[in-house]
Order: structure tokens, then sequence, then C-alpha cells
């Protein structure tokens, strides 16, 4: 189907614009509902999962090299590292242990 | 007059703060070019030109919001579905979009707070939400300049290279994104159980998606919108957030 990439590229714009403007703009006062609040507390983190997860695996060449990339990247998270160290050692994984396996 | 010399010092206060901005959005600026580089990637896979996926930064400023439409995008799905999935990617914005509206000032004129609604990512939100005092929008408008350009030639460069660098490397930098996914959501998983919890059944489930009958049929992205909504509606039912922890993402 013949679909416009920049019909898609305004609708992203459009629709985050909305989210983070229309708060800001128009609600002055705070959320009150306690469940509304709970599910956009925990929409993030449920999100970022299902979407880390398993499309990681299909990504590179090897799952395996995806898995133990996986593994790194939880453990220098749960250890604190900084989001850009995570995000380069993880790449270093997948590629030293590509020349291996691949 | 006294109005006159308000409006002087209120001069002095904005450069002030621009400039402020600018020194503390160059970490920023720095991190959004490496890990935008990986997205550039991803729009790569999804078909995309350097200068469409760069016109896309520039336009929208959100990680997962632009992997989650790349991933639409290369599913050539309708457009209801980039809407929704859009409106799931990036719901969290909705509730720091309400906790920076208390962190300005009532006087805060409506062009301010379209402009400072233009780059809320979590970043730039995390920073601005720590001054002390209330928050001047052109502390905003500092970091904007570096990190906007930073994550729009981050992007548009990751388009370029991915089409040049050995495929082995083009695979190696695409895991850059989901490690950044990682930094983002175990740091609080480690804090609170619920959170850590709901991560593993996210991803369990996501798993069982993506290979049973039928569902695995579904596109990623309706999958990845059924998921979030289910899980974090049952979260919020069973697991209600008490107020001093709202301090996250």
């Amino acid at each position: 189907m013949g679909h416009n990439i920049y019909v898609y590229i305004f609708l992203m714009f459009a629709v985050t614009y909305c989210i983070r403007a229309l708060p800001l703009t128009l609600i002055r006062k705070e959320i009150k509902n306690k469940t509304v609040r709970s599910f956009l507390h925990y929409v993030p983190y449920v999100t970022l999962a299902v979407m880390t997860f398993p499309a990681i695996l299909w990504e590179t060449a090897s799952v395996w090299s995806a898995l133990a990339a996986l593994a790194v990247s939880i453990w220098l998270a749960w250890r604190g590292k900084s989001l850009l160290v995570i995000a380069v050692v993880s790449c270093l994984v997948v590629f030293g242990l590509e020349l291996f396996l691949c | 007059m006294n109005q006159e010399k308000d409006r002087h010092t209120d001069r002095e206060k904005n450069k002030y703060y621009y400039w402020k901005g600018i020194k503390v959005g160059m970490p920023i600026c720095l991190g959004y070019f490496a890990v935008s580089f990986a997205l550039g990637i991803a729009a790569r896979n999804a078909g995309m030109t350097p200068g469409q996926a760069g016109l896309t930064s520039m336009l929208v400023n959100a990680s997962a919001g632009q992997y989650a439409g790349f991933l639409v995008i290369a599913g050539d799905a309708g457009y209801l579905e980039m809407i929704v999935m859009e409106l799931v990617a990036n719901a969290r914005y909705l509730l720091m979009s309400c906790a920076l509206s208390q962190k300005l000032g009532p006087e805060t004129g409506l062009l301010h707070r379209l402009l400072v609604g233009f780059d809320l990512t979590d970043e730039i939100f995390g920073v601005a939400v720590s001054v002390p005092e209330k928050l001047n929008p052109y502390y905003n408008y500092g970091m904007m300049t570096v990190a906007i350009p930073g994550w729009a030639l981050g992007t548009l460069f990751g388009v370029i290279m991915g089409n040049v660098l050995p495929e082995r490397v083009v695979r190696a930098l695409s895991v850059a994104l989901y490690g950044m996914f990682i930094a983002i959501i175990v740091p609080p998983a480690r804090k609170n159980k619920v959170i850590g919890g709901l991560i593993l059944i996210a991803m369990g489930l996501s798993f069982l998606f993506s290979i049973l009958p039928v569902l695995s049929g579904l596109s990623s992205g309706v999958r990845t919108i059924i998921l979030t909504v289910l899980i974090s509606g049952g979260a919020a039912v069973l697991f209600p957030v008490e107020e001093e922890k709202e301090n996250g993402a």
C-alpha cells in the first residue's frame, strides 16, 4: 500500500507535540486520579521492555551475541552506569562476539 | 520608570539562563548524537532517506516514539496505527508535561509554554525540574539550542553511515538503542520491585506474543500497544503509585 512518508512524519510530530504541549498549556492543576497517574507512571517502563525483547534477538547475526549484549547492558545499568556507556559497550559486545561466532 | 527597570533585569536574567542552558545542554547534545546515530540506522532499515530521518528527529525529538514510528513505517502500517503507537510510546511525556506546568511561573505566557513543550525530552525534563526556583523558559531554550541539532544530525549521519559502514558494524551499532532502553528501565527497577516485575512480565509476554500463532501475525507495533495498555493498566489497578514515588522516568 502506498503510504506517504511525509504523512507518517507529520503524524509522529503532531501526536508527540500535542502530548507534550497540551498539559503544559491547558492543565495548570495536577492530575488527581490515582489510577490514571499510576498508568502513566508504568507506561514508559512497560513499552520499552516490550520493544526491547525479543526484538534485540533479531537485530544481530547471532541470537547469542544479542543475548550477551542484553545481559551486559542489564548488568551495567544495574550498577548505575550512564546511558552512553551502556550503549557503547553493548555495541562492542556484539561486534567482538560476532568476530568469533560468524 | 520602575517597569522599565524590571524589563531590563528580566532580559539579563533570561540571558543568564539561556547561556546556563547551553552549558548544561552540551553533554546532553553529545549523548543525543551517539544515541540518535543508532536511531538513524533504524530509520535506514525502515527505508528512510537521511533527509527524511533528520527531519523526523528535528520535529519529534523522542527516542522511543521515533523508534516505534520507524517500526510502523517499516511495516507500511496504517496512519491510525501510527497515531495510537505515538500516543502509547510517548504517554510518559503527558506526565512530565503536567509536572513541568507546575514548575513554570503562572505568569509564563502561552508562547513560552508552546516552545518549552516542543523539546520536552527525558533528559531536558530531568534538568528542568531539578532547578530549585521557578523554571525560566530560557533555560530550556538554551538546552534546546544544542540538544536539537545533536539529535537531528546524529540521526542524519546514522542513515548515511549506515549505508557506508560494513554490515557487521551496522548490526553491532543497531544494538545501541536497546542498550539505551535498558539504561532507562533498569535503574528504577532496582529501586522498585513492582517496576522490576512488570519489566520481566512485559518481556516474557512480548516473547510469547512473537511466537504464538495468530498473535505473531500482528505487526510489532500493534503488539506493543496491546501489551503496554494491558500490563500498565493492570499494574495501575493492582499497584497504584503513592504520591511520593512520582519522580521517576
